[in-house]
């Protein structure tokens, strides 16, 4: 069975503006670019979770944002049950957004504080559906119910709800088209814990009932490791390892992966601590180095890594792109 | 080990149109010579709003009710303004959530660090300037000269926290708090963070009290916790002791609740939600989410009651044995 989605080379591209810029132009005969995502291939199988895992600043919301159509990728192809959107006209991309959903980190920044709850879930089905007010009242209404919001809040407006309720009120504004695909940019990150462990049952809940898929976009490594069936991580535009979470978690093959999981403080005090840590920080995506694109920071670096990186299978199902794997 | 600060039965109230908030309630403890001790618990539970009434920094609407705070054998409670600005920024330092709204954007970073030496230790302007660059090189800000002269939008996040770190501790102050020192900062980076808090409290001798809601930079960072919950201290306990055998209901739920990079578990959510502390029930603030209730944690307000040595729990259904211990 072809998967569900197939995000294929997807490279997105921006050009830097302004007097820094045209400097830059001079200086190196061609014009800056931020390369935020370059080149990245993953596919979401139907009715499971990708998590897609790194740091701030390494591209996962680029990807996901590309994948919903708020920016256009500048090369590469997105797939979505065998057909092909990157071609698509606004229009025709229109057709497909029931079906792709997607909810945004910020849970009260993202809801219209001059709209009420009920507005808000029913606005996708005036878009998508031809369903009449009174329809659209009870749809609307099933969905709050699903997402464990009494009826009693759909008359609410955001100022008066907790983060967890706006967050809730996402979600059900993302169900309520019955979409195939969610796409969850930390969704959970600005959720205090007990909010975040009822979320995040939730997610998993309502996967499983109505068959969904998600791309679980994070950088909080164990909720990943609760909800995603496959991990990618993802480092200065390029995924640099795949595996299956069981696998990801216990034997990380990418040096990147092995410092981001050793950085997670574990809520045990006599866990033994892995001291592996890479020095420096994430370089610009303006200026990205050639072959491997942790070598200035990775403690194993040789020769070798700049030259291009192959991106392998190291086990069965398990792909990492590292010359020393 | 001696107390650095000691806070005794310290209540914090907020005057609203409605009535009072009791945002912190007869809240007990102490904080000793070179330890981390951590102040967990969810939002709404008066973690900062106690950090903030160490500093004497409650502003109106709220007050502070009743209650002392014992450093170096003053009260702090009993200070006026004048003698509170000779204390703070100099014996006890602040690290807050949001370093980069926390430092001036007009002034350069290695200013503003070599400010807290002119007004806490009198230095000349050029002393002041070699000791800025030398804190900046102990927080692990390379080429500390260079980015002295940078400002605080010319720093990542990471890189913020440090500065801040730096201000705090150039004067030496006995009491660092650290509020959600690392929220909003990559795993990697809030790692190397919270790795230089600790060996910095060890070289400096400063004792940390460190606010979080995350259990596992509790674990790898502090030496006791104090557990909150809707303004009251539930438990304290040694770090060890806490995650072995956490006594309070409210404890045992958190510990529950939260999901493990480490190992696959079953994650149980806390029943309920922090109640309102508008006229806050006069009980036991868990009482309406604990399976243990019973009439009397509604109307009286269980005593910290020490269950193992060091180990302090305010709970009637442990003090009974009715929860079982873990």
């Amino acid at each position: 069975m072809p998967p569900l989605c197939e995000v294929d080379d997807v490279k997105v591209h921006f050009a830097l503006r302004g007097s820094a810029a045209w400097l830059r132009t001079l200086r190196d005969g061609k014009p800056p670019v931020v390369r935020a995502v370059d080149g990245v291939s993953i596919d979401i199988e139907a009715g499971s979770t990708l998590g897609l895992v790194g740091e701030s600043g390494c591209g996962k919301s680029t990807v996901a944002r590309a994948l919903v159509r708020l920016v256009r990728p500048t090369a590469g192809h997105i797939r979505f049950e065998g057909a092909e959107l990157t071609g698509l006209s606004d229009q025709d991309f229109n057709e497909v957004r029931p079906h792709l959903q997607m909810v945004f980190q910020d849970p009260a920044a993202s809801l219209n504080p001059r709209l009420s709850v009920r507005r808000m879930v029913e606005e996708p089905l005036k878009l998508h559906s031809a369903l009449g007010a009174a329809e659209r009242k009870e749809r609307g209404e099933a969905v709050l119910e699903e997402v464990g919001l009494g009826a009693e809040l759909a008359d609410r407006y955001p100022h008066e709800l907790s983060g967890g309720q706006c967050q809730r009120v996402n979600i059900a504004r993302a169900l309520v088209t019955n979409p195939r695909l969610i796409v969850l940019d930390e969704p959970t990150s600005a959720l205090d814990v007990s909010l975040r462990a009822r979320v995040i049952l939730l997610l998993e809940e309502l996967r499983q009932s109505h068959g969904l898929s998600y791309l679980f976009i994070s950088h909080d490594l164990a909720t990943v490791r609760y909800l995603a069936s496959r991990v990618a991580v993802m480092y200065l535009g390029v995924i640099v390892e795949e595996a299956t979470t069981a696998e990801l978690f216990d034997r990380p093959a990418h040096p990147y992966t092995r410092a981001l999981l050793a950085a997670v403080p574990v809520p045990d005090p006599d866990a033994k601590r892995d001291p592996f840590v890479l020095s420096g920080e994430i370089p610009s995506p303006i200026d990205i180095p050639a072959g491997c694109r942790l070598r200035a920071r990775c403690p194993f670096a040789q020769p070798v890594c700049a030259e291009p990186v192959p991106y392998r299978e190291v086990a069965p199902g398990h792909f990492a792109a590292c010359h020393l794997v | 080990m001696t107390a650095v600060v000691e806070v005794r039965d310290l209540s914090v109230g907020f005057a609203t149109d409605y009535g009072e908030v009791e945002a912190v309630d007869e809240v007990s403890f102490e904080v000793r010579e070179g330890e981390v001790l951590g102040l967990v618990g969810e939002s709404g539970s008066g973690k900062s709003v106690t950090a903030t009434a160490i500093l004497r920094l409650i502003r109106k609407p709220g007050r502070l009710t009743q209650g002392s705070i014992m450093l170096g054998g003053r009260d702090l409670c009993r200070l006026n303004e004048d003698e509170l600005q000779q204390i703070r920024g100099t014996e006890i330092a602040l690290i807050s959530q949001t370093p980069r709204t926390a430092l001036n954007p007009l002034l350069t970073v290695g200013q503003q660090v070599a400010r807290m030496f002119v007004l806490h230790a009198g230095l000349t302007k050029a002393e002041s300037r070699k000791r800025a660059i030398e804190m900046l090189a102990l927080v692990g800000i390379p080429e500390p000269e260079r980015r002295a002269r940078q400002y605080a939008h010319q720093f990542s996040g990471g890189m913020c926290q440090r500065v801040m770190i730096a201000m705090a501790l150039a004067t030496r102050p006995r009491l660092l708090i650290a509020d959600e020192p690392t929220t909003g900062l990559d795993v990697s980076t809030a790692a190397r963070i919270l790795d230089l808090l600790r060996e910095l409290g060890r070289e400096t001798g400063a004792s940390i009290l460190l606010i979080t809601h995350d259990l596992g930079v509790v674990a790898t960072t502090c030496h006791r916790v104090a557990v909150m919950h809707a303004g009251q201290v539930v438990e304290v306990a040694p770090v060890r002791a806490l995650f072995r055998h956490p006594a309070h209901p409210y404890t045992r739920a958190l510990v529950r609740s939260i999901p493990r990079v480490d190992r696959e578990i079953t994650m149980e959510p806390i029943p309920g939600a922090v109640p309102s502390l508008l006229n806050a029930p006069a009980g036991c603030r868990y009482a309406d989410r604990c399976p243990w209730v019973e009439e009397r944690c509604r109307r009286q307000k269980p005593a910290m009651t020490e269950i193992a040595p060091e180990h302090f729990v305010a709970c009637f259904a442990v003090e009974d044995g009715r929860a079982a211990p873990v």
